[in-house]
């Protein structure tokens, strides 16, 4: 059963001493924007942690399986089994004769979708030789952006050990290196997202899919722990749900309907109990429903 | 023909230069092409083709500068008919060993009104121009779309808004530059092979006027 609304999606997460997305132009500072001094986060980097959270639960079976890996959560089986596309015979059936028809691109883009949930989730492009051959998938994301500005602070580190005997005898067997890291004390980020319907249907991502989405964006920073992150959580998932495929208000107006804001406003944020979110379900448009699935 | 008006804004835009699309490079402004994706991102069906006619520019151009991993492969079809027709395979892109890094040079903080109208495909008597206008501005004054716009990559969604006719007129920019050539649109007549055209771009007083497509002003 393929979606029956659209609907769009504001992401409140924090993180605490940690980096929550290093620049690779700044030598892995945490991004900031440099005008405003807003921390940010790409839309690329939240979807990764989708890709891996659902991998971690799914264990990488179709039609579960993620497409585009990283090689931490990689298993043992390389040779993966594919169902032959149960519920594809129907899948290619109901669409029209003419995407059908013809090249076999349709129908491997089909299978694609239904074998890898991060093809049928954000699209993927598919290599043919001709213009054709891509997904574009239901769920978007925006770059995420800090309540208030960050500051990145420097750490130096040492290390008790050095990793080439090369590098020993330089030091006489004093064997010391020293590191960089860097943080952001405190930083809320806010992202928003949004889901069409009618790329749904093309993809074939589900309700069922939904779900899991909604689980990834709640949980994804529980299992993405690692040195340079801090402690990252999500505070809050709002989704707005339209009763129809095409929408019932404008997403941006929806939007500003959360705001996170200091709760002393001269006072350096360094906890979540720093800010108070407010949520304003009054008088939603007509045929729009707030659901706070975290928060 | 009827002339519709949209204010679209966001915080970034990336309307990549064809000839610098590796590092991205956006052009100073919203293209043709891009502002057409809006209005089709709203509502568009096959009978009907939009062409946009004017640009305002109604914040200063001003630019970001963002590195981010990306990979460089694609799902090769070719691996996945044989998986499908096996039933086993190996697919899966490990992004450690199909990484770049790439820079890119975006636009932010932008807002546009963009001017278009449509033109219909085909005379067969069903399609009533008025019906499809119609449709149009209902989608765009409840705020539907068929899929949310963005700004020229699908990371910069943006804001879009309805100008009615009894709106009051923006304020551009007020600045006048040439912008060089720009990307016009691509040219789908041949489908397996479409073809970039190109105009000169050059903003009045925070005002493009974009010509016509069959104009001798576009070049291929």
């Amino acid at each position: 059963m393929s979606l029956q609304n659209r609907y769009d999606f504001v992401l409140l997460f924090d993180v605490k001493d940690g980096n929550p997305n290093g620049d690779p132009d700044a030598g892995n500072l945490p991004r900031v924007d440099a005008e405003t001094g807003q921390g940010l986060v790409t839309d690329v980097s939240l979807k990764r942690k989708v890709r891996n959270f659902i991998g971690l639960l799914k264990e990488e079976q179709p039609p579960y399986e993620i497409y585009v890996k990283e090689k931490a959560i990689l298993n043992k089986q390389h040779e993966r089994a594919y169902q032959a596309i149960p519920g594809g015979a129907e899948i290619l059936a109901s669409d029209d004769k003419k995407r059908k028809g013809g090249d076999k691109v349709e129908e491997a883009r089909q299978w694609m979708c239904h074998n890898f949930y991060d093809v049928r989730t954000f699209g993927a492009v598919m290599s043919t030789g001709v213009n054709c051959g891509q997904v574009r998938g239901p769920v978007q994301m925006t770059f995420a952006r800090s309540v208030d500005p960050v500051i990145a602070s420097e750490h130096s580190i040492t290390r008790m050990a050095v990793a080439t005997e090369k590098e020993a005898e330089k030091q006489d067997g004093d064997n010391r290196t020293m590191g960089r890291k860097f943080t952001v004390p405190y930083g809320l980020y806010v992202a928003h997202g949004f889901i069409s319907a009618h790329l749904a249907d093309q993809t074939g991502f589900s309700d069922g899919d939904l779900e899991l989405l909604w689980q990834a964006l709640g949980n994804m920073f529980e299992h993405d722990r690692s040195a340079a992150r801090g402690e990252m959580s999500t505070r809050g998932l709002y989704v707005f749900k339209h009763d129809s495929k095409l929408g019932n208000a404008q997403a941006f107006s929806l939007f500003e309907r959360i705001k996170a804001e200091l709760k002393d406003k001269h006072a350096v944020p360094r906890h979540f109990s720093d800010y108070t979110v407010t949520v304003d379900a009054d008088n939603l448009p007509n045929g729009v429903e707030l659901l706070t699935l975290v928060g | 023909m009827q002339t519709f008006c949209l204010e679209v804004s966001g915080d970034f835009a990336c309307f990549t230069r064809p000839e610098m699309k590796v590092e991205r490079v956006s052009y100073d402004v919203i293209t043709p092409s891009a502002a057409r994706a809006v209005f089709e991102a709203i509502f568009w069906k096959p009978a009907i083709r939009w062409h946009i006619r004017r640009i305002e520019v109604l914040k200063p151009i001003r630019w970001i500068n963002l590195r981010r991993n990306e990979v460089s492969g694609v799902v090769p079809a070719g691996a996945v008919k044989s998986a499908m027709k096996q039933g086993k395979g190996n697919l899966g892109m490990y992004v450690e060993e199909d990484r770049q890094q790439r820079a890119g040079l975006f636009l932010r903080d932008v807002r546009y009104r963009l001017h278009a109208e449509f033109e219909m495909l085909n005379n067969n008597p069903e399609n009533n121009p008025l019906k499809f206008a119609e449709m149009f501005k209902r989608r765009a004054s409840k705020g539907q779309c068929f899929n949310q716009p963005y700004l020229g990559t699908r990371e910069f969604s943006c804001d879009f808004r309805l100008v009615e006719a009894d709106t009051a007129p923006a304020q551009p920019l007020p600045e006048t530059r040439e912008l060089g050539w720009m990307l016009y649109d691509m040219d789908f007549a041949d489908t397996t092979n479409p073809m970039p055209r190109f105009f000169q771009a050059n903003m009045q007083d925070g005002v493009i006027h974009v010509p016509a497509w069959d104009s001798e002003e576009i070049r291929g």
